[in-house]
């Protein structure tokens, strides 16, 4: 599947498009396939999103997993700062990562 | 500590509240994000992994607790409760919102603290040795020249777009704390016949491709340096590669058309310089040398130490460094706890340490470019208690140069130019090694880790380097020997075949029993490794 990221554009927060509006947990992503670059110069464009950028995410019962490290540590946090991550008291959230 | 005057405080203000309107604007629409870039970014905003990052400058990493207590406050107020000391001597604040931004600006203004010329193709922030002032080796106090040199670099108006980014180092000192050779222009000043001068080395630094600068005037007298950097910088601002952003840095030109056409061309245009009359007068640089005289050591103080407490002996070993005045001692603060993140410090040890250098460093601080903290003038006297206040604070790690004072780049973890992470891997090796009476035996061993090949984690410069590279998809390290930084500088050398964290922490450990093993009296890992050369090592590493 292909899905669509970028930054908000005040907070700076990383954020998932959902298929309707954008999310700060990856699980939400939806599937833009070919639609992608469409929908992110329209959202930028509207402001809502900053740089946005569509990558290749693998399909799983939990959501969405981001085929790069690069993307799945915007997903999810720092892996050396558990408590700043999105699932500070997941033990396991480490090795989605990974 | 430089104060500004009204011209300083009124420029600094006055790009507050341009950068406010620029934000606003961009938050309005007005400005697209490839309009607002190069304005955030002459603001030091970036935009990294997680969030917006601000990266604020300490000019010659000197700051004052005042200075101090702001960095924590930011940290505190506006971020996540930390900031990241890093090898250019500044700090970075990793998640920041732009609406904010401007509000950061102007409260580091009321402390004489800005984030202008860190990033962009400008002269950046003008790195120096953290001992200066104090030292016992220095020729005179470098800090003068640095701020000279930041007041002419700053807002320069033929120097603000450049080819690419240029580095500035000053040292006045044998012993080199800066990695002055490894800037885009390193300045050592000397003493010859009496006479204070610069020897000017042009073309260095790290990144993708690795140069030690070559010396390209051993003594340029003081009186005519500004004249002989401006030729220096005219010179690459006219011939650098613009079209090519991967040879624009100077030292590709220096090394294309070789230092002595270099140094040939520079001389041309300083005759020509020379006569437009840029050179500071000499009451202007002594006003601002003034501001760096040095403060009030008393006199007939103790050099005894109680040495009693034995984890107090071993900090004081390791961590304190003789000071040029009687009685008084270096106190360096490692920012590197087993186990830790290389350069973090959190809002209350910043806290902490504004605390102590106000009540024990004549109210003086510095950041080096190791990641760490130094507390430039402190009474012998007063160590021990230093020292408790530091422990209290999880701040008295007492590995100053040895195996676990790794210096390492924000790497994978927040970069978003990183291919692989450099943190987990410090830690890991941090780790392995935190025996300290092991990490003693082994002795002085820069390890320095980057993600990437920008080098910011300054890998090539390592007695022992670590590069992160992504190997589809992949995080996997390139091991590399015998980079030093110091005034024994030297680029290392890749061992083989890259490795995953695990692997390289395993080829270290092998090569620290080679080196334990084939040392003579007083080498340390980097002399053994030159004497040895790389294939005991690579034997050892590979089998």
């Amino acid at each position: 599947m292909r899905i669509l990221t970028g930054n908000d554009l005040k907070s700076g927060d990383v954020v998932w498009w959902t298929g309707s509006d954008w999310s700060r947990h990856v699980e939400d992503a939806a599937d833009v396939s070919e639609r992608g670059e469409a929908i992110a110069r329209e959202e930028e464009a509207a402001r809502r999103v900053n740089v946005p950028y569509v990558i290749d995410a693998a399909a799983t019962p939990e959501g969405p997993r981001p085929a790069h490290i690069k993307d799945r540590i915007r997903a999810l946090g720092p892996t050396v700062r558990a408590d700043l991550t999105l699932r500070p008291a997941d033990p396991a959230a480490g090795s989605w990562v990974i | 500590m430089y104060k500004y005057d009204t011209y300083d405080q009124a420029a600094v203000d006055a790009r507050v509240a341009e950068f406010r309107d620029q934000v606003e604007r961009r938050l309005s629409g007005a400005l697209s994000e490839d309009q607002f870039k190069p304005l955030r970014l002459m603001n030091g905003l970036y935009l990294q992994l997680h969030a917006y990052m601000l990266r604020v400058a300490i000019p010659y990493g000197t700051l004052d607790s005042r200075q101090m207590r702001m960095l924590a406050h930011v940290a505190r107020t506006y971020d996540r409760g930390y900031g990241h000391f890093t090898t250019r001597q500044n700090i970075q604040y990793n998640w920041i919102k732009l609406e904010d931004a401007p509000d950061i600006l102007a409260e580091l203004a009321t402390v004489e603290m800005h984030a202008i010329q860190t990033s962009g193709n400008c002269i950046r922030n003008i790195s120096s040795d953290q001992y200066a002032g104090a030292a016992a080796d220095e020729v005179t106090d470098p800090r003068p020249w640095a701020e000279l040199l930041r007041q002419w670099s700053s807002f320069h108006p033929e120097f603000s777009y450049l080819p690419r980014k240029f580095k500035i180092a000053v040292i006045a000192a044998g012993e080199d704390r800066a990695a002055m050779r490894l800037h885009d222009i390193g300045i050592e000043i000397v003493e010859r016949d009496g006479q204070h001068g610069a020897r000017v080395f042009v073309g260095g630094g790290m990144g993708r491709t690795p140069m030690i600068a070559p010396e390209i005037r051993d003594f340029v007298p003081l009186a005519d340096l500004l004249s002989y950097l401006e030729a220096c910088l005219r010179v690459y601002n006219r011939y650098g590669r613009r079209d090519n952003m991967y040879k624009a840095r100077i030292k590709i030109l220096v090394h294309e058309i070789g230092a002595a056409d270099y140094a040939r061309q520079v001389e041309e245009e300083f005759a020509h310089v020379k006569a437009l009359g840029i050179d500071l007068p000499a009451a202007e640089f002594e006003r601002i040398a003034a501001f760096f005289a040095p403060p009030a050591f008393e006199t007939g103080l103790s050099e005894t130490i109680d040495r009693s407490d034995p984890d107090f002996a071993l900090w004081l070993d390791q961590n304190v460094k003789p000071h040029k005045a009687p009685g008084y001692a270096i106190v360096n603060i490692s920012l590197k706890p087993v186990g830790g993140i290389p350069g973090d410090a959190s809002a209350e040890q910043i806290d902490v340490m504004a605390d102590l250098a106000e009540r024990y460093s004549f109210g003086e601080a510095r950041v080096t470019h190791a990641q760490n903290i130094v507390l430039p003038h402190v009474r012998k006297a007063d160590l021990y208690a230093v020292w408790q206040a530091l422990a209290e604070a999880g701040l008295a790690e007492a590995n100053l140069d040895l195996i676990s004072d790794i210096i390492a780049c924000p790497g994978l973890d927040y970069c978003s130019l990183a291919n692989a992470r450099s943190i987990p891997l410090a830690q890991k090796i941090a780790t392995r090694f935190a025996d300290p009476a092991r990490q003693r035996e082994l002795g002085e061993l820069k390890l320095k880790i980057s993600g990437c090949i920008n080098a910011c984690g300054h890998h090539h410069a390592g007695h022992i380097g670590i590069l992160g590279v992504d190997k589809k998809g992949t995080e996997n390290y390139q091991l590399s020997f015998g980079g030093s930084g110091a005034e024994d500088v030297s680029l290392g050398k890749i061992t083989g075949p890259g490795f995953d964290e695990d692997g390289v922490v395993d080829a270290i450990e092998r090569a620290t029993d080679l080196y334990l093993a084939r040392r003579e009296a007083g080498e340390r890992f980097v002399d053994t490794y030159r004497r040895l050369g790389m294939e005991p090592f690579k034997e050892a590493i590979y089998g």
